[in-house]
C-alpha cells in the first residue's frame, strides 16, 4: 500500500485538509530508509575535512596540553620531566599573564568597539544613493584587504612617525607637538590600525543588514511622521542586532589572535603583550616550551569561554533564521 | 532633517494636503541636506583610503622627497625604488607566497565543496554538530598548536619548507570555506537535486553538473576569501620560515634595518605585496560581500 494509491481512492470527496495532508505524506519507513542513505553519504562527504580540521589544529592542540605539564626548555635538553602544574603555578603567580590578559582584553575590545562604531557610520553613509557610490565602497573596502604585516609598516613609519608621519603633520598645523606613537601611546597604535583595517569589514555586513531591511516599512514609518533618528533607533537599530551580534563575534574570532600589528610596531611594549605574543616571546624567544604551552592551554580556554557564550548567540540566530524561512 | 514633530507610528488619517510654498522649503532643504552628507561621505572616504594612496604615492618618489616633515607633493617620480625592491630578491618572495595561497586554497576547495554539500544534505540531522565543530576550530588561536607544530617540523626537517607551510593554511582557511559555502549550498533548491537523483544521475554527476553550477558564485567567494587570508598570513610564516620558502608578509615584517632613509622604498615593497590582493578584491567586490557578510548570515 503506497500513499499515491491511498489519495487517488477518495479523490473527489475532498477530505479535512489535516487527514489529507496525513495521507500525502509519505509512509515513514520507506523515508527513514533514504533518510539513512542520505546521512551515510553526508558522512562520508564530510569525514575527509574533518579529518584533516583534527590533524592539523586538534591533535597539535592535545600535544600542547601534553607539553604544558612537562618541564622543559629547549636550552637544557637533558632537564626534561613530567612537571605536574609547575608551568600554570609559574603562569598565575608571574603577573605577565594578568598584564596580557588586560592587555588582550583592552586591544581587543576597543578595536571591535571601535570598527563597529565606525562600520555602522560608514555602512549608512554608504546605504544612500549618492554620486559614486560604487566607487566610494570600493574605495573604503581597501583596508580590509591590505596585508596585516603592510597596514602596520604603513602605520608606523609613514602615518604615525614622529619626524615623518603624516598624522603629525597634521597635527603640527593644529598647532600639536609631534608624537612618537607607537612608543608614547603603544597601546592606542595598535588599536588605530586594528580599528582602520576591521571598520571596512563590519561595514560590509552591516550594510547587507541595512539593506535587507524592507524599505516599506521604513517609508511607512516615515510617511506615519517618524523622523529618520526615530526610525533608525526604533526600526532600524532592532533589526540589526543580529548583524551587529554577528560582526562582534567574526571580528572577535580574528582579533583575540591577533599579532601582526604587535610583533611590527611595539614588540609586545607598553601594555600590548597580548596572549598570542606572549606565547611567542616564551617558545620562541625564552625556549620555555612547558610555560609557554600552559599559556597556549590557558588561551584556548578563555578564547572556550568566550565563544561558547559568542557561539550560541550565533546559533539562536542562526535557528531563527531556518525557523523563518 | 525633517522638522515633523515625531509621533508614534499610527493608522491615524492625516491631513491630506500640506500647502504647496511649504512642501517646495522642505524638499530644497532635503536637497541641500543630502549634498552635504555625500560631501561628507567622500571626505570620510578619501580620509580613509588616504594611507592607501600616500603609501603608493610614496613608492613613487625618491627617499629624500618621501622623507620630509612636511609631505612633498611635486616632485619628481620614478620606478626606481620598484627596482631595488625587486633587487632584492622581492619576486621570489612574491612567488612563495603565491604557491601557499594557490595550493593551499585548492586543497581547502577539494575538501570543503563535499563536505558542505554533505552538510546541506536533507534531512539535516546533527549537521550542527559538525559545523559547530568546524567553526569552533577557527576560534582556537593558532600559537595554542604552533610548539608541536613547530618541533614537529623541526624533527621532519620541514621547517622553511612551502608545502607544509600551505598545509598549515589548509587547516586555518578549511572551517571557514566549510561554513561559508554550507550557506550556498542550503540554497540549492530541493526539487533540482531530487530531479537529477530520479533521472538516475549518479551522486558525481549530480554535483558536478546539476549542483555546482548553483552554487559556483559562493565557491568563488570561498576560494578568494582563502586566497586573501593565505596570501596576509604573517604568525606562521614567520615563525615556520626562514630563507627558501620565507613569503611576502615576514619579509616585509623584517624588512626595515633602521639604517638611512628606507619610507620610499617600503612603500614600493607595500605596495607590491599588497597589489594582488587588493586589486582581487576590488575585482571580485561583489563576491567579497557575498561570501562575507551574506554566506556568514544565512
Amino acid at each position: 500500500m503506497t500513499a499515491p494509491d491511498l489519495i487517488v481512492a477518495e479523490p473527489a470527496h475532498d477530505p479535512a485538509p489535516a487527514a489529507s495532508r496525513a495521507l500525502r505524506r509519505p509512509p515513514k519507513p520507506e523515508l527513514s530508509g533514504g533518510q539513512i542513505k542520505a546521512l551515510r553519504l553526508a558522512r562520508t562527504l564530510v569525514w575527509p575535512a574533518i579529518v584533516v580540521a583534527v590533524l592539523v589544529t586538534q591533535i597539535p592542540f592535545l600535544v600542547t596540553i601534553y607539553y604544558s605539564f612537562q618541564n622543559w626548555n629547549l636550552m637544557r635538553p637533558g632537564s626534561r620531566g613530567f612537571a605536574g602544574f609547575d608551568n600554570y603555578v609559574t603562569v598565575f603567580t608571574g603577573g605577565a599573564f594578568m598584564q596580557s590578559l588586560s592587555a588582550t582584553v583592552f586591544i581587543t575590545g576597543s578595536s571591535i568597539v571601535l570598527s563597529v562604531l565606525f562600520g555602522l557610520g560608514l555602512a549608512l553613509l554608504l546605504n544612500r544613493k549618492f554620486f559614486g557610490q560604487g566607487l566610494a565602497r570600493t574605495l573604503v573596502i581597501t583596508p580590509f584587504l591590505m596585508m596585516p604585516a603592510a597596514a602596520a609598516l604603513i602605520f608606523k613609519w609613514s602615518m604615525l612617525d614622529a619626524n615623518v608621519g603624516m598624522v603629525n603633520w597634521g597635527l603640527s598645523a593644529l598647532g600639536v607637538d609631534p608624537v612618537q606613537w607607537n612608543t608614547d601611546f603603544p597601546a592606542l597604535t595598535v588599536i588605530m590600525v586594528l580599528t582602520w583595517q576591521y571598520t571596512p569589514f563590519m561595514m560590509l555586513i552591516l550594510l547587507a543588514g541595512l539593506q535587507s531591511q524592507s524599505k516599506e516599512t521604513l517609508e511607512a514609518a516615515s510617511v506615519d511622521g517618524a523622523g529618520p533618528i526615530r526610525s533608525f533607533l526604533h526600526m532600524t537599530l532592532p533589526h540589526l542586532r543580529q548583524y551587529i551580534e554577528l560582526a562582534v563575534l567574526l571580528g572577535g574570532i580574528m582579533l583575540l589572535q591577533v599579532f601582526d600589528p604587535i610583533a611590527i610596531m611595539t614588540r609586545g611594549t607598553g601594555g600590548t603583550k597580548t596572549l598570542s605574543y606572549l606565547l611567542y616571546e616564551r617558545a620562541f624567544v625564552g625556549l620555555e616550551i612547558g610555560e609557554a604551552a600552559a599559556y597556549g592551554v590557558i588561551t584556548v580556554l578563555l578564547t572556550i569561554i568566550v565563544a561558547s557564550v559568542a557561539l550560541r548567540l550565533l546559533f539562536k540566530i542562526f535557528s531563527s533564521e531556518g525557523a523563518k524561512s | 532633517m525633517s522638522t515633523v514633530t515625531a509621533a508614534p507610528v499610527s493608522t491615524a488619517p492625516r491631513p491630506s494636503t500640506p500647502t504647496p510654498p511649504r512642501r517646495r522649503s522642505k524638499r530644497m532643504r532635503h536637497r541641500a541636506t543630502s549634498t552635504a552628507l555625500t560631501i561628507f561621505t567622500w571626505i570620510v572616504t578619501l580620509g580613509f583610503f588616504f594611507p592607501v594612496a600616500w603609501m603608493v604615492f610614496t613608492a613613487f618618489k625618491t627617499e629624500a622627497a618621501a622623507a620630509t616633515r612636511t609631505p612633498t607633493i611635486f616632485t619628481a617620480l620614478s620606478l626606481d625604488r620598484f627596482a631595488e625592491v625587486l633587487d632584492r630578491g622581492f619576486g621570489v618572495y612574491l612567488l612563495n607566497s603565491l604557491t601557499a595561497s594557490v595550493m593551499s586554497t585548492v586543497i581547502v576547495l577539494l575538501l570543503a565543496i563535499p563536505a558542505a554539500y554533505g552538510l546541506s544534505i536533507r534531512p539535516i540531522i546533527k549537521s550542527t554538530d559538525a559545523l559547530f565543530f568546524f567553526i569552533s576550530t577557527r576560534f582556537m588561536p593558532i600559537a595554542a598548536a604552533i610548539i608541536p607544530i613547530y618541533l614537529l617540523l623541526q624533527g621532519l626537517g620541514m621547517l622553511d619548507n612551502i608545502t607544509a607551510l600551505s598545509v598549515l593554511y589548509v587547516g586555518m582557511n578549511l572551517p571557514l570555506a566549510v561554513w561559508m559555502m554550507r550557506s550556498f549550498f542550503s540554497e540549492v533548491p530541493l526539487e533540482i537535486v531530487e530531479a537529477a537523483q530520479i533521472d538516475g544521475a549518479n551522486f558525481f554527476t549530480e554535483l558536478v553538473r546539476v549542483v555546482l553550477p548553483i552554487v559556483a558564485p559562493g565557491i568563488a567567494a570561498a576560494a578568494l576569501i582563502c586566497f586573501i587570508f593565505a596570501w596576509n598570513e604573517y604568525f606562521l610564516a614567520s615563525l615556520l620560515t626562514s630563507t627558501m620558502a620565507r613569503t611576502t608578509p615576514p619579509f616585509l615584517g623584517s624588512f626595515v634595518d633602521g639604517r638611512g632613509q628606507f619610507l620610499a622604498v617600503l612603500s614600493a615593497a607595500s605596495t607590491l605585496a599588497v597589489l594582488p590582493v587588493v586589486l582581487a578584491g576590488w575585482l571580485a567586490q561583489k563576491r567579497l560581500v557575498t561570501g562575507l557578510a551574506m554566506g556568514a548570515i544565512k
